[in-house]
């Protein structure tokens, strides 16, 4: 059934036209890919809100592009309308007008706590005792927009679609730090059926702030190697003690290759296969017997029409968890066999930490990057290996490689599990 | 991939609302002589809610460590999911609920008021609130408080308890994600990239802490209640409802195969947005209707209780079939953003399925059926933002 923009199973092939991406190591494909391939961290100490008492002081936020106060729908707007447009242009499209539906990636979003205290302070309520009554009493006195805005998940992906001008009603979801590789996966879905010839796919999160670095700090996930922020992120390292919150955006257009080639578009990688499968173990911890990973990451190659000895380097979910680390490489092990010893994988986490719900499209970008470019990033803070995990992580430094097929892994809480298999443009 | 597209049909419902729990009950309390709606207007005065009865969480999730990891938003929903996999006949085989695709439309999750009354108190006396909120968040927040906030956690929690591990996608964003998870959810059955799936979401209304970000939007209903298309500008509003809505989605093979019952075939849902103003909301809407023959059908209106949406739907359903019946279930269930459109859908293929006649709560502004439906439409105008019209027709 293979023709040259027909996959095995008839589907259309579908195309990366273009790309963008924000994170901390900043904003736009140039800049990001030149500090990856050097191993620049892009982690730092928090400066947007007061760090005393609190175990984790580090994190890899986005300072740049809005101001201390910005809401978390306004910062993640913010980065996802940077890549989106970056994307779209880079596609030779019109971003004002791209004419295919969006699939957004977002955080999930609840009213902020400068919000609630700016609330209490004012005056005029029949409750003086401090809670949801007294807000309440002053909301019907002073209502305001913009803060209910602040609180509306769908908020970030109305703006974009006015931004952007794309079609019909965009989905915005969440599954958890599988949401960028779920954005992807309804877009060549989408493309697949036939509905449209192109879409965007974006992640985007912006969402730190002190009550989200405190509740994955009470959940034990969050490194605590506050002294040196660069090095705090070490995928598979012995050493490993906790991810680091970060932020960042990344964005995809993808269109069928059939339609891409009709109008001369510059095609920069493939996207072959998508796998998913739940995990009904635990609200935060993988089953132990790694099944549900074991069985995406086959459904993602085995969706493409490959093999794993098809796979040449693989972009790890790599969240420098001791948890995560283990269950994804035995995982792969039971996929790849003796083969994964041999096969390069890094971790894009231990340079711009771990960008929860974008995570999955930053690094579905860079993957298209390592295709096309030739170039494996590298696992940087790779001194002590953890002599349980068996792999090759490009240490420390970028190597060149020429890879045919790149397999992402994207897991999250909730039992999420998404795996994306990306080619090179031929 | 199927070349062609094939139908999807709705094999199983589950539904918890104020009104009980079970397509059944909510059937007969929506067909009885006169129907009144369960409405606790003391609680969380001026505000009116639509409120949970008792219920025995136990039915459908046995055991009390996961009781305790969820608040009422995930519990209504894991419930919800239960009842409506039990309704479709679908044994509790973990392999056979590994096949089950899943998309849940969810908002954000619960918060502790206690804490956050804790944190506001304690910050009015201090010059540095932001290490007020470090230091009470750090000791007084449960870790597991996290995991009942995250929206995809209700998907989380049905994979848990109730084993559907197929796939499992949350989509947010108040009546959009209901409207798109049902799209989504069809396109993919009907072209052959899901055989059967669990589809809905659920919406718990009885918290202030949402409360709050609607009316800082002016959006609540404040006056004395009444059925949601009788609200007049200047005294209209939203009344929320607690609903948990849940339907299996299925193909025509895989129904036959495991000999399903099948309420009704899911034959379109579609969606759009925009700008509102200067007729845009008009017709966009009226463009999302399908062209169908007015006789016989049951309009099942998602209407909110904000007048000038009432209007516009009114009028566009007016045009497009005129003399259909109509009923806007808010009026009965309260609003449940996410979950709204799932609870329509669910009672439209009830309704076909069991060949129920719907009475009216508004004599003015619904009309009633003359006949059983053969076919449904379950319309909405969101809130703030997104149109849908959801499109069913009887099997038998």
């Amino acid at each position: 059934m293979t023709t040259a923009t027909r996959d095995h199973l008839g589907r259309s092939i579908i195309a990366v036209t273009g790309l963008g991406v924000v994170s901390a190591l900043g904003r736009g494909i140039e800049e990001n890919w030149d500090k990856l391939t050097r191993g620049v961290s892009g982690i730092h100490r928090i400066e947007r809100f007061d760090t005393d008492g609190l175990r984790t002081t580090i994190c890899g936020s986005v300072d740049f592009m809005t101001s201390r106060e910005t809401s978390a729908v306004d910062l993640s707007y913010a980065m996802a309308e940077a890549a989106g447009s970056e994307a779209v242009l880079m596609a030779g499209l019109s971003d004002g007008d791209f004419g295919g539906p969006l699939f957004l990636a977002a955080p999930p979003v609840e009213m902020e706590w400068r919000s609630r205290l700016a609330l209490d302070k004012q005056g005029g309520a029949e409750h003086e005792e401090a809670g949801y009554e007294r807000l309440l009493d002053i909301a019907r006195r002073n209502p305001d927009l913009a803060i209910y805005h602040s609180t509306q998940c769908s908020r970030i992906s109305e703006m974009l679609a006015d931004r952007l001008g794309t079609r019909g009603l965009p989905i915005t979801l969440s599954t958890a730090c599988a949401s960028g590789a779920s954005a992807i996966q309804l877009g060549v879905e989408a493309i697949r059926r036939g509905e449209t010839t192109r879409a965007i796919c974006i992640g985007t999160d912006g969402s730190i702030s002190q009550e989200s670095l405190i509740r994955f700090s009470l959940l034990s996930a969050l490194s605590t190697a506050n002294d040196d922020p660069a090095a705090a992120s070490k995928p598979f390292s012995k050493d490993r003690d906790g991810f680091v919150m970060a932020e960042g955006a990344g964005a995809l257009v993808l269109e069928s290759l059939e339609s891409a080639l009709e109008r001369g578009a510059k095609v920069h990688g493939l996207i072959l296969g998508c796998g998913e499968r739940a995990d009904d173990f635990h609200r935060t911890r993988s089953k132990p017997d790694g099944s549900p990973i074991i069985a995406t990451i086959r459904a993602g190659i085995e969706d493409a029409g490959l093999t794993p000895d098809d796979i040449d380097y693989i972009n790890a979910h790599g969240t420098s968890t001791p948890e995560n680390d283990r269950m994804e490489a035995m995982g792969l092990s039971a996929v790849f066999g003796e083969a994964l010893k041999t096969t390069p994988i890094s971790s894009n986490k231990s340079m711009i930490g771990h960008t929860l719900t974008a995570a999955g499209a930053i690094e579905a970008v860079f993957s298209i990057l390592s295709l096309r470019e030739g170039i494996l990033p590298p696992t940087i803070n790779y001194a002590v290996p953890d002599p349980t995990i068996e792999l090759d992580t490009v240490a420390n430094t970028a190597r060149k490689a020429d890879i045919r097929a790149v397999l992402s892994n994207s897991f999250g809480f909730g039992g999420q599990n998404a795996c994306l298999v990306f080619g090179r443009a031929t | 991939m199927s070349s062609s597209p094939r139908d999807v049909l709705v094999t199983g419902i589950g539904l918890v609302s104020s009104l009980g729990e079970g397509i059944d009950v909510h059937l007969d309390k929506l067909s009885a002589p006169s129907p009144s709606p369960s409405v606790e207007r003391e609680a969380y005065a001026p505000y009116s809610v639509h409120a949970l009865p008792e219920i025995d969480w136990s039915a459908h999730i046995p055991k009390r460590g996961d009781l305790r990891q969820m608040d009422t938003w995930q519990r209504l929903g894991v419930y919800a999911a239960g009842l409506a996999l039990q309704d479709a006949g679908i044994p509790f085989d973990e392999g056979l609920r590994a096949e089950i695709d899943m998309v849940v439309a969810a908002g954000g999750g619960e918060r502790d008021p206690a804490v956050d009354a804790l944190v506001m108190e304690r910050a009015r006396a201090s010059n540095a609130p932001e290490r007020v909120i470090n230091e009470t968040l750090s000791s007084e927040l449960r870790p597991t408080l996290f995991l009942a906030q995250l929206s995809n956690l209700l998907a989380g929690n049905i994979s848990i308890v109730q084993k559907v591990t197929g796939s499992s996608r949350t989509f947010m964003g108040e009546e959009a994600a209901g409207i798109s998870a049902f799209y989504s959810t069809r396109s993919r059955i009907a072209c052959g990239q899901s055989e059967i799936a669990l589809v809905g979401g659920s919406f718990s209304a009885e918290r202030r802490d949402l409360i709050l970000n609607f009316d800082l939007a002016e959006l609540m209903l404040r006056n004395e209640w009444s059925p949601v298309l009788s609200r007049r500008t200047g005294a209209d509003g939203i009344a929320i409802g607690s609903v948990g809505a849940f339907l299996i989605l299925e193909s025509p093979d895989h129904a036959e195969r495991r000999g399903a019952n099948v309420y009704a075939r899911l034959v379109s849902a579609v969606g759009d947005r925009g700008r509102r103003d200067d007729g845009r909301l008009e017709k966009r809407f009226s463009d999302l209707l399908p062209a169908v023959d007015p006789a016989d059908l049951l309009i099942l209106s998602g209407a909110s209780g904000l007048a000038d949406h009432a209007k516009v739907e009114t009028e566009a359903l007016d045009a497009a079939y005129p003399d259909a019946a109509r009923i806007a279930y808010g009026s009965m269930l309260g609003h449940s953003f996410e979950a709204h459109v799932p609870a329509g859908i669910a009672l439209a293929a009830g309704a076909l399925s069991k060949r129920t006649m719907f009475s009216r709560t508004d004599l003015a502004n619904e009309r009633a059926q003359a006949a059983p439906a053969r076919h449904a439409l379950v319309t909405t105008i969101g809130h703030l933002h997104a149109e849908g019209a959801c499109y069913l027709e009887a099997v038998s």
